[in-house]
């Protein structure tokens, strides 16, 4: 964090600039990093300032964004100081010079070695039983890599759980999925493997994908030039933020017209109807009425956990009125009759079940679907997110979803696409996981007892995770017991500790805790030993965003300490693990842990993504075509995966996947699923009965992720001490709560707790909280049930509410005005 | 996307875009460099008067510049005792109203009782010292610091806490 509050210190003209893609949401805004020496700054003169602006004169509106959150003092290593400015870059494509409120604020977290980023993780840290000491890199190896042999030896991989990022952006990347996906898929060979955010490892996007569609199959120009805009249980403007103002906007506004008929020349071109379908009214549903003008703006509010059912009232509907693309479906496609059949419902069982009236559904149908005035077919961009990820029964509403797109030819169409709108990043690339489909639901085995030894890498499932009270209580419960362990273990070597640990997960149902991470976390307060690693701009980092667009992320200074890139610490393990299997003469599990000779991040992504025979990445089959050299020079823009080919200097990527209508099937045709209407799960609905409210839950604009960050930032915290809980104020009324109190939300499952924020817009007997926060957590009164391959129902359970009590400081500290941009 | 077209501007402009109060006190704010001030910390914000309380109506808010014509604010008597108010019932606030996100111009939503940016939707409570309520800046609205002079009732402008849009330092 910056110490200026009403100046700053600009760049001089010879800062040193390097390009950085936003750490945070899938979007990955492109911004330049200006670094200069602490005891020099630029001139207010444009010739005299690398950002070549006149500061000697007010600025006028959107001309830069330059705030003190973008400035910071860092101090590398060897003790030099320097400034840095991370600003939005104009010319970036995907952002356009904007920047988020989550990206706006990239230089304050990076290491200053002052202020919040004293939090940071500078050395292995080993708890003693009652308290953290720190240790060095040598002994922190030694007991980790020890733990797991003794494990491995005795039991086999599948007594060694992680939990793992599998994402890019900061925590990830392709040089960090692939580090730790190869120790942990070829070298340990587990399968007891979760994802950061659900129980298992899998695809959120399984059914799209054994229906032959990738879930990132367009670009975001598309929004741009799409007839109709179909967000389903997609909130963008907190969670695609620049994706939404730099292309949906524009498109709704009506300022796209002209490209939309220079691209398609003869057909009907107007601004951008749009249609959400979401149990909320959300800022984004708010905003679009704002900017498109409410005739163009159709929000279906379905009854929770019914898309599967308006899919298919949509499907049959438009079927019906023969708007289907029969050529298509014929040459493209199979299995479309068996859906048709499976799937069919009448419009007004489908309003019967989603509680949206007939008119509205019919209505959407002909913005989507029907043929517009020149007779061509309308394109639609269908966007989702985790109302229907995380939402009834994700296999099948994905099915009938793409179901949909795939009778009217929304995809491999400029101006199309059946998309997942994303989370974070992307940067995947690792070796085959050695389990099945369905895997192994992880938690559960924790739960029961199994796995003898938990790493937590870059994630935080006390915070991302279904059950999450058992879940917690079942982690305390068996690291605590080797925590007696370690606390007993006075003046013993780290060979002894193994021992001690190893007869306490062994004998008497313990379980060994380690945590790979930025912080401390919740999840640190059961750990045994933490590894310190580093973010973008400490190392060098590949990902990817929404529209698959690859870029590289440039080191410009040192991490704090001795933390390390997570590619380096995987290898760092797989080294001393194969030196223990050297030692005692087992040459063949020695060869297991070959190959990670790395010296820098560079050498890990050489090492997977530039060799894709036999992986599984996101780069396919051409990521050989990529290195470190070609990307920089590809800057901001970097390059949209697959590559096809490089040339004259450039890497030439994929705008739009599938425009050759040929599909990830074996006979290279779209394969519907059927997908019929199936109500909600009984362990769900048994919640439904019992309890009052139903407890929708997702992100806010402030916060990203676990608030890995965001707790220590004044801004963010401030603005939500607690997570904050909309609720219906004659909700509120009923229960005796006021803005600003705290509450309870409990049901069979556990009790979660939250800051009061009454919101007119919420229906009653519906409440929003937020998800994944560190004080709070909505994971704790999620039900365990998931669909066929594993993924939760976060979205669907249902809780009473109690009044805690007041907190008079949150109502004197917090702003409880309506978040919504409504206008009178 | 990000070139803001003249007619919304206006339209989103409001009432920042009639401010004007002149800007009295000190002759230290010109173009040019900074004028060094080694014993101070503190940036040389004139004083410059506002308003009377007894001029100002409880939820409409006035616009003035400071600390120089160019950088447009507004004060609100909010009605209320808030946060950081001034005047006799503490009710009385003012903030820069260029959003602290990309400098678009500020409208009060007497409604909400927030100020809203129609560039990229940023809402901010007055009544909250700033407090961004939504939106994709990185800093709450800068405050304009004020004074309440009993003997004319006058309210005096004298410094900012934040930093001002589209500036290196407030004091140009």
């Amino acid at each position: 964090m910056t110490q200026y509050r009403d100046r700053l210190p600009l760049p001089p003209t010879d800062a040193e600039r390097t390009n950085m893609t936003c750490h945070f949401c899938i979007v990955g805004c492109g911004y330049h990093v200006y670094k200069w020496p602490e005891n020099r700054e630029g001139g207010r003169a444009p010739d005299e300032n690398a950002l070549g602006m006149d500061f000697r004169s007010q600025i006028g509106p959107e001309q830069i964004i330059m705030t003190p959150p973008m400035h910071n003092l860092i101090a590398d290593r060897d003790g030099r100081r320097w400034n840095i400015m991370v600003l939005p870059d104009k010319r970036c494509t995907v952002n356009q010079g904007l920047s988020s409120t989550r990206g706006g604020q990239l230089a304050s977290v990076m290491y200053s070695g002052e202020g919040m980023s004293r939090q940071r993780l500078f050395y292995p840290m080993l708890f003693t039983g009652d308290d953290w000491i720190e240790t060095n890199w040598d002994t922190a190896l030694q007991v980790y890599a020890g733990v797991t042999k003794r494990i491995l030896d005795e039991h086999g991989p599948e007594a060694l759980a992680f939990n793992a990022f599998d994402h890019g952006g900061a925590g990830g990347g392709f040089e960090n999925t692939w580090g730790s996906g190869k120790l942990m898929f070829s070298a340990l060979q587990t399968p007891l493997v979760r994802i950061h955010n659900r129980p298992a490892y899998n695809s959120e996007c399984h059914a799209t994908r054994d229906m032959g569609i990738g879930e990132l199959n367009n670009s975001y120009e598309d929004s741009e030039v799409a007839d109709t805009l179909f967000y389903i249980g997609a909130n963008g403007y907190e969670t695609q933020t620049n994706y939404f103002l730099a292309h949906a906007v524009p498109n709704m506004r009506g300022e796209t017209i002209a490209k939309k008929k220079a691209w398609f020349p003869g057909e009907t071109a107007a601004k951008a109807k749009v249609i959400f379908v979401d149990p909320r009214r959300s800022l984004t549903v708010s905003i679009a009425e704002q900017v498109a003008g409410k005739e163009n703006v159709l929000h279906l509010a379905i009854a929770p956990g019914t898309d599967t059912a308006l899919f298919n009232g949509l499907m049959t509907y438009v079927v019906e009125q023969d708007w289907h693309h029969e050529r298509f479906i014929r040459e493209h496609t199979t299995g479309f009759e068996e859906a048709l059949t499976a799937n069919r419902m009448s419009l007004a069982d489908c309003s019967r079940i989603t509680g949206v009236p007939e008119s509205d559904i019919v209505k959407a149908a002909e913005w989507a679907y029907k043929p517009k005035p020149s007779r061509h077919y309308p394109r639609t961009m269908h966007g989702y997110e985790k109302g229907i990820i995380w939402g009834n029964d994700n296999y099948r509403i994905q099915s009938a979803l793409v179901d949909l797109v795939l009778t009217t030819e929304n995809v491999g169409r400029r101006g199309t696409g059946v998309v997942r709108m994303g989370g974070h990043q992307e940067g995947y690339a690792r070796p085959p996981y050695p389990g099945g489909r369905p895997s192994i639901y992880v938690d559960d085995e924790i739960i029961k007892g199994n796995g003898r030894m938990l790493t937590v890498w870059a994630c935080n499932s006390f915070q991302t995770t279904l059950n999450a009270e058992q879940y917690r209580e079942a982690v305390y419960r068996r690291a605590g017991i080797v925590r007696e362990t370690i606390a007993q273990a006075r003046g013993a070597t780290a060979d002894e500790l193994v021992d001690l640990i190893y007869d306490a997960v062994e004998n008497r149902g313990g379980l060994f805790v380690v945590n790979i991470d930025l912080y401390k976390t919740k999840f640190s307060d059961a750990a045994h030993l933490l590894l310190p690693a580093a973010h973008p701009g400490e190392m060098n980092l590949t990902s990817m965003n929404g529209e698959r667009r690859m870029r590289l992320s440039e080191r410009f200074m040192d991490p704090p300490g001795e933390a390390r890139p997570d590619c380096l610490i995987a290898a760092d393990i797989a080294n001393r693990l194969k030196a223990l299997y050297q030692a005692e003469g087992n040459a063949e599990m020695a060869a297991r842990f070959d190959g990670f000779d790395w010296k820098t991040e560079e050498d890990a992504f050489n090492d997977g993504f530039r060799k894709p025979g036999g992986i599984d990445s996101q780069g396919g089959a051409t990521g050989d075509l990529v290195t470190y050299a070609r990307l920089r020079a590809m800057g901001n823009d970097g390059v949209q995966l697959p590559v096809k080919e490089y040339k004259d200097g450039e890497l030439i990527g994929t705008e739009m996947v599938y425009a050759d209508h040929r599909f990830d099937t074996d006979d290279g045709k779209a394969r519907f699923l059927p997908a019929p209407w199936n109500g909600l799960p009984a362990t769900v609905e048994a919640q439904r009965k019992k309890y009052r409210f139903w407890v929708n839950n997702g992100r806010t604009n402030h916060i990203w992720q676990t608030a890995y960050h965001d707790r220590y930032l004044a801004f963010r915290r401030d603005r939500f001490p607690m997570s904050p809980l909309e609720l219906n104020p004659e909700d509120a009324k009923d229960l005796g709560i006021e803005a600003g109190d705290i509450v309870e939300l409990h049901n069979d499952y556990g009790s979660a707790f939250a800051m009061a924020y009454p919101e007119p817009d919420i229906a009653r007997g519906q409440v929003f909280m937020m998800f994944g926060y560190d004080n709070g957590v909505v994971g704790d009164v999620v039900t365990p049930w998931t669909d066929r391959n594993l993924i939760p129902y976060y979205k669907g359970t249902w809780a009473d509410i109690r009044k805690v009590g007041s907190m008079r400081d949150y109502k004197r500290t917090v702003s409880f005005k309506r978040r919504r941009f409504d206008l009178a | 996307m990000t070139n803001l077209s003249r007619r919304r501007f206006l339209k989103t402009g409001g009432t920042a875009a009639a401010a004007g109060a002149a800007m009295l006190g000190t002759g230290l704010a010109v173009a040019g460099e900074q004028p060094a001030n080694l014993g101070a910390t503190t940036l040389p914000y004139p004083r410059t008067g506002i308003a009377k309380v007894g001029a100002l109506k409880v939820n409409e808010p006035k616009a003035f510049s400071y600390p120089d014509d160019d950088s447009f604010c507004q004060i609100i008597k909010t009605g209320r005792a808030v946060p950081g108010g001034v005047g006799p019932a503490g009710d009385i606030v003012a903030y820069s109203t260029q959003c602290t996100h990309m400098g678009c111009p500020l409208n009060y939503d007497k409604e909400a009782r927030t100020f809203k940016c129609g560039c990229h939707f940023s809402i901010f409570d007055p009544e909250m010292q700033g407090q961004m309520v939504d939106g994709q800046a990185t800093e709450n609205l800068p405050r304009i610091l004020l004074e309440h002079d009993e003997n004319d009732d006058m309210l005096y402008a004298v410094a900012v806490e934040g930093l001002i849009y589209g500036r290196q330092c407030n004091v140009i």
